[in-house]
């Protein structure tokens, strides 16, 4: 009987979703995504949607390929030799994988935040206006208000309104890592993906990295891989549990962890392996 | 058995101690042994004649080095105009865009072409650079040349210090983090986006690196250039005639040096001008990397 | 817009790389070209006969000859100064030592001085000493100009060494010398490389030993002979009047440029070797 409930929810996540709540729209929808790197299988017939306006976390031990899957949803393996991919990945039903599609306006829909804040090689104000200035946006006051605007959305406009045109690299890591939410938002993204994104932060930061994921939670869908199970457990509405390449099991936060329906399930969130 | 342990310790540190200090003092020795046999003639014109008239007649006595600086500087010039487009262009090429398999080779031709020895651009240049010039180039512009000129010499030094930015140009752009690019391109930016306003911005200090060696290489570059560009005392009035640069003078002319009084200690001056420029250069270049660092720090 | 700039520069871009690796086949292809035919067993085995800037005859052993014993001992000597100097500078002193600093400061200025000066300088040295144009005069120039290309080579590859490896021998209880002496043995790999590097400067270079070690049709028997050099033997015979002295220049070129291409490999060959066997 478990065996073939388990079968069901690997194969149909889609419908498992569903009978969740009628109401959630897939935002992002992965339709048997295989990834190859130098031939060796990555990423195992990967089927999952992710819910609009909310927040979705991917758990699973080291390696599992959670980063992995993580980067195909901006294409950033395209960067990568010896990498092959196959499947499709809608986003707002557009299969970003097709042939001949143009890669930066669907880029331009995410924002990305590194586990290692990486501030680029600017002033504090340039690294917030640099992704409007990319998209055409002109206008110091226009780019100014802009970037007013987001960094007191993640925060740090108190802490640095004073010196807007120093260095980036002159910040602390917390505040780094806000200043590249910042710069993220400040394209207008609808999908906001985190790799790790608290991993290098004390824990005092990484309080004000969650927070603020919460406070905007409404506005984007919001997609995080974590590494501990505690930061999923506090801010994720949805999970999806990750393992060895494959995707085990995928639910609400409170079905996930407090009626898992697969055994490997059972196994990671009491603790058996990470 | 400790003892005799700890007397060769003893005396290997003392030795390694004199190597160190003799090396270093062999850059002060070097200045000042030139400075010194310069002397004579610095005691006899001033330093303003020697450094901006170009009278050059030994056997009377004048010594005017202005030609020479100009030839030389006018020949790095070209040298680096020709050069540093190009090697920031193929190594952009090289790092972002070609796949690692045409790097590693690329690599190996480059390491190549660094250790070619100048003479060998020399010759090189002798039968193919000047005759082109001569008859290709320059009958579109002048009436005559022969080809041994500032123009040939530029592009014979732009040759030998392309490899060079290139390979340090290599390292300057490996050096700049994946998560840099990255972090570019998920904003939505083209890869020539991100390299024109993030791989390059963060590679300025090194490309500035580049260049001071690159020319400080050109500078001094002697017997590549001496084949090639014309050993002419007179201004060059355009790229096309025959010039004269300072390493080029003192290789010449070392022959006659003992025959006439004061055209040995010319000649060291010329040298000690030479040693005494790239030095400077250098340390000022170091000095405007750090204020770079510590202002911006990139 | 943007479109049509990233088209453009990468055209350009393709177009420079192209270029330059076209231009070094060419520089080899037309130095082969003119140097292979007169190469024969008889050009490398025999000296000039009748003078070498007119005689006919002959070929370029005293350039061969004379620019091995030359570099030879350049890298012997400057072997004997770059090792310690570097040994010291990373394992005998602290690491961030200001003295290292202002040590590595010298070495960079003095590794882009050009080598008209370290000739210019070596001649004064000789002079001064009144030596001759002689093997010994080169000798000097070239070891003063290679003593920075070594130590730079080489403390490029000490710095790799962990402070660890260091002070597991220093806590056996060895001395700061057994201590190097074990590094050292670590270090070969990297050491050869410094030295094929240096060999390749020094021995194509022609302004250190313009003034400083003469030229003759002769192999030198002793340190206070002149000696001809591979770099001259290809500038002074260039420009003779008698083709077959043009002949020994390009012969003595193709030579060099063979030499230089062999060190080229040696040393990617055994650097590769060296991050291969690094602990």
């Amino acid at each position: 009987m478990e065996l073939i409930e388990s079968i069901e929810i690997i194969e149909q996540p889609k419908r498992k979703v569903m009978n969740v709540s009628q109401d959630i729209k897939p935002h992002i929808e992965v339709e048997h995504l295989n990834l190859y790197i130098q031939g060796n299988h990555i990423l195992k017939d990967i089927n999952l949607s992710i819910p609009d306006k909310s927040i979705t976390c991917i758990i699973g031990p080291s390696g599992c390929g959670k980063t992995t899957l993580l980067r195909t949803f901006n294409r950033l393996h395209d960067e990568s030799v010896d990498v092959k991919i196959t499947g499709k990945l809608y986003v707002d039903g557009e299969d970003i994988y097709a042939k001949d599609t143009e890669v930066t306006h669907i880029r331009k829909k995410m924002g990305l935040l590194a586990q290692r804040p990486c501030s680029l090689p600017m002033s504090i104000i340039d690294n917030v206006a640099y992704g409007p200035r990319i998209h055409g946006v002109r206008g110091r006051r226009k780019l100014y208000a802009l970037a007013r605007h987001q960094l007191n959305a993640v925060g740090l406009w108190d802490e640095v309104k004073d010196r807007l045109k120093s260095p980036a690299s002159k910040l602390s890591i917390g505040q780094q890592q806000r200043l590249c939410l910042a710069r993220g938002l400040a394209v207008e993204p609808e999908i906001i993906l985190g790799d790790e994104a608290t991993s290098a932060l004390d824990p005092i930061s990484s309080k004000k990295i969650e927070e603020l994921f919460l406070s905007i939670k409404d506005k984007y869908t919001i997609v995080l891989v974590t590494h501990t199970l505690r930061q999923a457990k506090r801010i994720a509405d949805y999970v999806a549990f990750m393992y060895m390449g494959e995707l085990i099991e995928f639910g609400t936060a409170d079905q996930l962890f407090n009626h898992p329906k697969h055994q490997l399930t059972k196994d990671y969130i009491g603790g058996g392996f990470s | 058995m400790l003892k005799r342990r700890l007397l060769k310790d003893k005396i290997a540190r003392h030795y390694m101690l004199a190597a160190t200090v003799l090396s270093i003092f062999i850059l002060f020795l070097i200045g000042g042994g030139l400075l010194w046999k310069s002397l004579p003639i610095m005691h006899e014109k001033s330093l303003w004649t020697l450094l901006t008239t170009s009278n050059w007649r030994p056997f009377k006595g004048d010594f005017g080095f202005a030609s020479y600086i100009f030839s030389t500087l006018y020949v790095t010039a070209i040298a680096i105009v020709i050069a540093l487009p190009l090697s920031l262009l193929t190594s952009i090429y090289i790092i972002e865009y070609a796949s690692p398999r045409i790097l590693r080779a690329f690599s190996a031709v480059v390491d190549l072409l660094s250790g070619i020895p100048p003479v060998i651009y020399g010759v090189w240049g002798t039968l193919t650079i000047v005759p082109f010039i001569s008859e290709k180039i320059a009958p579109h512009f002048v009436e005559f040349s022969t080809g041994y000129s500032v123009l040939a010499g530029g592009i014979v030094l732009a040759i030998m210090i392309i490899p060079l930015i290139i390979s340090i140009l290599i390292e300057v752009f490996s050096a700049v983090p994946k998560e840099m690019r990255e972090a570019s391109l998920s904003l939505g930016a083209t890869k020539w986006q991100t390299v024109k306003k993030v791989v390059l911005r963060k590679s300025i200090p090194g490309i500035v690196a580049a260049t001071v060696l690159a020319i400080s290489r050109a500078f001094g570059e002697t017997i590549a250039v001496l084949m090639v560009c014309g050993n002419f005392t007179d201004l060059p009035k355009s790229i096309f005639d025959a010039c004269y640069p300072l390493p080029a003078l003192i290789a010449n002319n070392y022959g006659e040096m003992m025959s006439v009084p004061k055209y040995e200690s010319a000649l060291m001056f010329a040298a000690f001008l030479l040693f005494f420029i790239i030095v400077l250069f250098n340390v000022i270049s170091r000095v405007v990397l750090i204020q770079i660092d510590k202002r911006y720090q990139i | 817009m943007k479109k049509l700039e990233e088209k453009i520069f990468k055209c350009l871009m393709i177009g420079s790389t192209v270029l330059i690796l076209s231009v070094l086949l060419y520089i080899l292809y037309v130095i082969m070209k003119k140097g292979l035919p007169s190469l024969s067993w008889e050009m490398i085995s025999q000296l000039p006969s009748g003078g070498f800037y007119l005689g006919k005859g002959g070929g370029i052993l005293n350039a061969i000859a004379g620019s091995l014993y030359l570099i030879f001992f350049s890298v012997l000597i400057s072997l004997m100064i770059s090792v310690p100097v570097v040994m010291y500078l990373n394992f005998t002193l602290r690491r961030k030592s200001r003295f290292a600093a202002f040590a590595r400061l010298t070495f960079d200025v003095l590794f882009g001085i050009p080598s008209i000066v370290y000739g210019a300088f070596g001649f004064t040295v000789m002079i001064f000493f009144g030596l001759q144009t002689s093997l010994l005069g080169g000798i000097i120039a070239v070891s003063l100009l290679i003593i920075p290309v070594m130590i730079r080579s080489i403390d490029e590859v000490a710095i790799l060494i962990p402070n660890d490896l260091v002070e597991a021998t220093k806590s056996l209880g060895a001395t700061n010398y057994e201590t190097i002496k074990v590094i050292v043995r670590q270090l070969l790999p990297g050491i050869s490389t410094a030295v094929l590097l240096s060999i390749g400067r020094g021995i194509g270079d022609a302004a250190t030993v313009l003034f400083t070690a003469g030229y003759t049709d002769s192999i030198p028997t002793s340190l206070g002979q002149p000696t001809a050099t591979l770099p001259l033997a290809i500038f002074f015979q260039l420009s003779s009047p008698v083709e077959e002295v043009q002949n020994r220049a390009y012969a003595a070129a193709v030579v060099l440029t063979v030499i230089i291409l062999i060190l080229s490999f040696s040393a990617r060959y055994f650097s590769r070797r060296f991050s291969k066997n690094k602990i």
